[in-house]
């Protein structure tokens, strides 16, 4: 399902003296089925920019069109609970989620609330918690009794269990470990390219951006400042640093080979990338070893 | 949540704004102990002006006093209406079985209304213009004369301006997880109130986790840093009383003598 903004401008607290405008004129598309990465510094409206995806926060100005719906300000907050099933948003640090007795129980808290039977929503947390690695005997364990990693995965199988067609994360890999942080990243990219969902990720990892991503949206100061692949995206290194953002670590890694006669063109952004154009370039014949 | 204006501070540097926090709080329990004595139109048309001319003096817009009044509409309406329906004397209106409205209910009804909204008035300008960590302080400076009867004047102190400081923090997260919960398919404010309050579940066991979970991590940290609670603590924010606090308190109790003079007027 594609996800458009149209001209969004949305404020916190309007009319208040707290009033702070956190979008400024945002137009973007989120293309069906796609992977989309949204960067930028903190403070930069990413968290605010992905409330809009399924109408928790209404455009101050402008118009959100989810599917077949339009979001603006006047739209009235009934209704909305089908949004709510096609777009699932797992939040940042999303284990203060949790309350049930049962991580099983939390899992199926969603589907139920959708209608499901209480039977089905119970076949759907257990695929779900399949789905991001969890040991069936933590399933009858109180979510309270769980380490960080393991809470956090509970709260995305939550997410997963509504089965929505787009799936928002975000930094969902903040505070996890190397492991943790590879699993989370494959299942996304499992979810997108076998089940054609519809990937949203805020992410500060530009190796996870490079490695994974079709789309970029940059994000600084509340507006949108780029748009691309992150082949585009990540071309120019210092507008990167003037935006407080870095390249991906293999493009940094050629970027400093430049400096000492190799030559990259295109600039790689993943070690496969890097690697690819490096090997050629190596004065090293078969077997010779420098000693 | 966040469009919630009452009991909250407003940043600014008016002449209410720099007085010290010990004598907004006295200016305060003058005002509202005066209040309940006013008891004719001088009365209060004197208490209006002082405290529109305080309002003023703060320099905060007067739609922001309105936005604060809104929540508290249900509030006051709901007395007002008790009070005209139950108060009885005077002139018969309308009667119905026990309900009725006559001549006196209805005054009365106007009195408390405006006795409610001149409170809720000054309190919205106490805290509209004096930090909640300034009220901690004050009050407990103002409690200082306890300790000598062994009142723990320094821990009242110290969870005042701990919980005062987590107000804004649970607010926030209590919204955060609401949007979690919206997420997955919680529908607040509809449905039967069975229904309401199921909802409320989801929403305070994750609070009630994270606030202890804090409550705990904030002791660790406070201990960590060498934290006593004890009798010679000193202050990083001093308190200082100028001429201006002396003038205001003045100026404040003639307001009471001439409220209670004006009372005999009836
Ligand atoms: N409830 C709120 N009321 C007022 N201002 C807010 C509120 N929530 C966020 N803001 C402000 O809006 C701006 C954007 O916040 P947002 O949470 O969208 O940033 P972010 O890009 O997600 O940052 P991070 O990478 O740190 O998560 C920030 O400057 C923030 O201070
Ligand atoms: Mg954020």
């Amino acid at each position: 399902m594609e996800i458009s903004f149209d001209k969004v401008g949305f404020w916190y607290q309007p009319g208040t003296p707290f009033a702070f405008q956190a979008l400024k004129d945002v137009s973007l598309t989120i293309p069906s089925g796609q992977f989309t990465a949204v960067i930028g510094h903190t403070g930069s409206g990413k968290s605010t920019l992905i409330q809009h995806l399924n109408a928790l926060l209404k455009p101050t100005t402008g118009r959100v069109l989810i599917g077949d719906r339009t979001i603006d300000a006047k739209t009235s907050n009934k209704h909305l609970k089908p949004l709510r099933k096609t777009v699932g948003i797992v939040f940042q640090f999303p284990e203060n989620q949790l309350f049930e007795e049962t991580v099983l129980k939390d899992i199926a808290f969603g589907p139920q609330n959708f209608g499901v039977t209480s039977q089905a929503a119970t076949e759907m947390a257990q695929q779900a918690a399949k789905q991001v690695g969890l040991a069936d005997e933590l399933l009858t364990r109180s979510p309270f009794e769980l380490s960080g990693g393991q809470m956090r995965r509970v709260a995305i199988a939550g997410v997963l269990a509504l089965r929505p067609d787009v799936l928002v994360l975000d930094e969902p890999t903040a505070g996890l470990d190397p492991r943790g942080r590879r699993d989370v990243m494959t299942l996304v990219t499992k979810l997108q390219r076998e089940q054609q969902m519809t990937i949203v990720l805020i992410t500060h990892q530009m190796d996870d951006v490079a490695r994974y991503a079709q789309n970029v949206v940059v994000m600084a100061k509340g507006a949108v400042v780029k748009q691309g692949t992150p082949q585009t995206v990540f071309s120019d290194a210092n507008w990167l640093a003037d935006h407080q953002l870095a390249l991906p670590s293999a493009a940094e890694f050629a970027a400093q080979l430049s400096q000492h006669g190799f030559h990259f063109d295109p600039l790689p952004l993943t070690e496969e990338a890097l690697v690819a154009q490096l090997a050629p370039q190596l004065p090293l014949k078969g077997g010779q070893h420098n000693e | 949540m966040n469009n919630f204006m009452f009991g909250r501070y407003i940043p600014g540097n008016s002449w209410v704004h720099r007085l010290d926090p010990r004598a907004k709080l006295l200016l305060c329990f003058i005002y509202i102990g005066v209040v309940f004595f006013a008891n004719n139109f001088w009365t209060y048309l004197l208490l209006t002006v002082v405290l529109l001319g305080s309002i003023i003096l703060a320099a905060v817009p007067a739609r922001i006093f309105i936005r604060g009044l809104r929540p508290l509409f249900w509030l006051l309406l709901f007395t007002v209406v008790i009070q005209i329906f139950f108060g009885a004397g005077g002139h018969v209106y309308w009667q119905w079985g026990v309900f009725s409205i006559t001549h006196d209910g209805l005054v009365s009804a106007g009195l408390i209304l405006m006795r409610f909204v001149l409170i809720i008035l000054i309190s919205t300008l106490l805290t509209f213009t004096t930090q909640p960590l300034a009220i901690a302080d004050g009050i407990e400076s103002l409690l200082n004369p306890l300790r000598k009867v062994h009142f723990p004047v320094a821990t009242l102190a110290l969870m005042l301006s701990l919980s005062l400081r987590f107000v804004p923090t649970l607010m926030d997260e209590a919204t955060k997880i609401m949007n979690a919960q919206r997420s997955r398919g919680v529908d607040f404010g509809s449905g039967g109130l069975r229904q309401q309050i199921k909802t409320i579940v989801p929403i305070l066991i994750p609070l009630f986790v994270n606030a202890f979970q804090r409550a705990v991590d904030i002791s660790i940290a406070m201990e960590a840093r060498g934290y006593r609670d004890g009798e010679n603590r000193t202050k990083y924010r001093q308190l200082k009383w100028r001429s201006a606090d002396t003038i205001s308190l003045v100026g404040f109790v003639i307001m009471a003598g001439l409220v209670i003079a004006l009372r005999q007027l009836t």
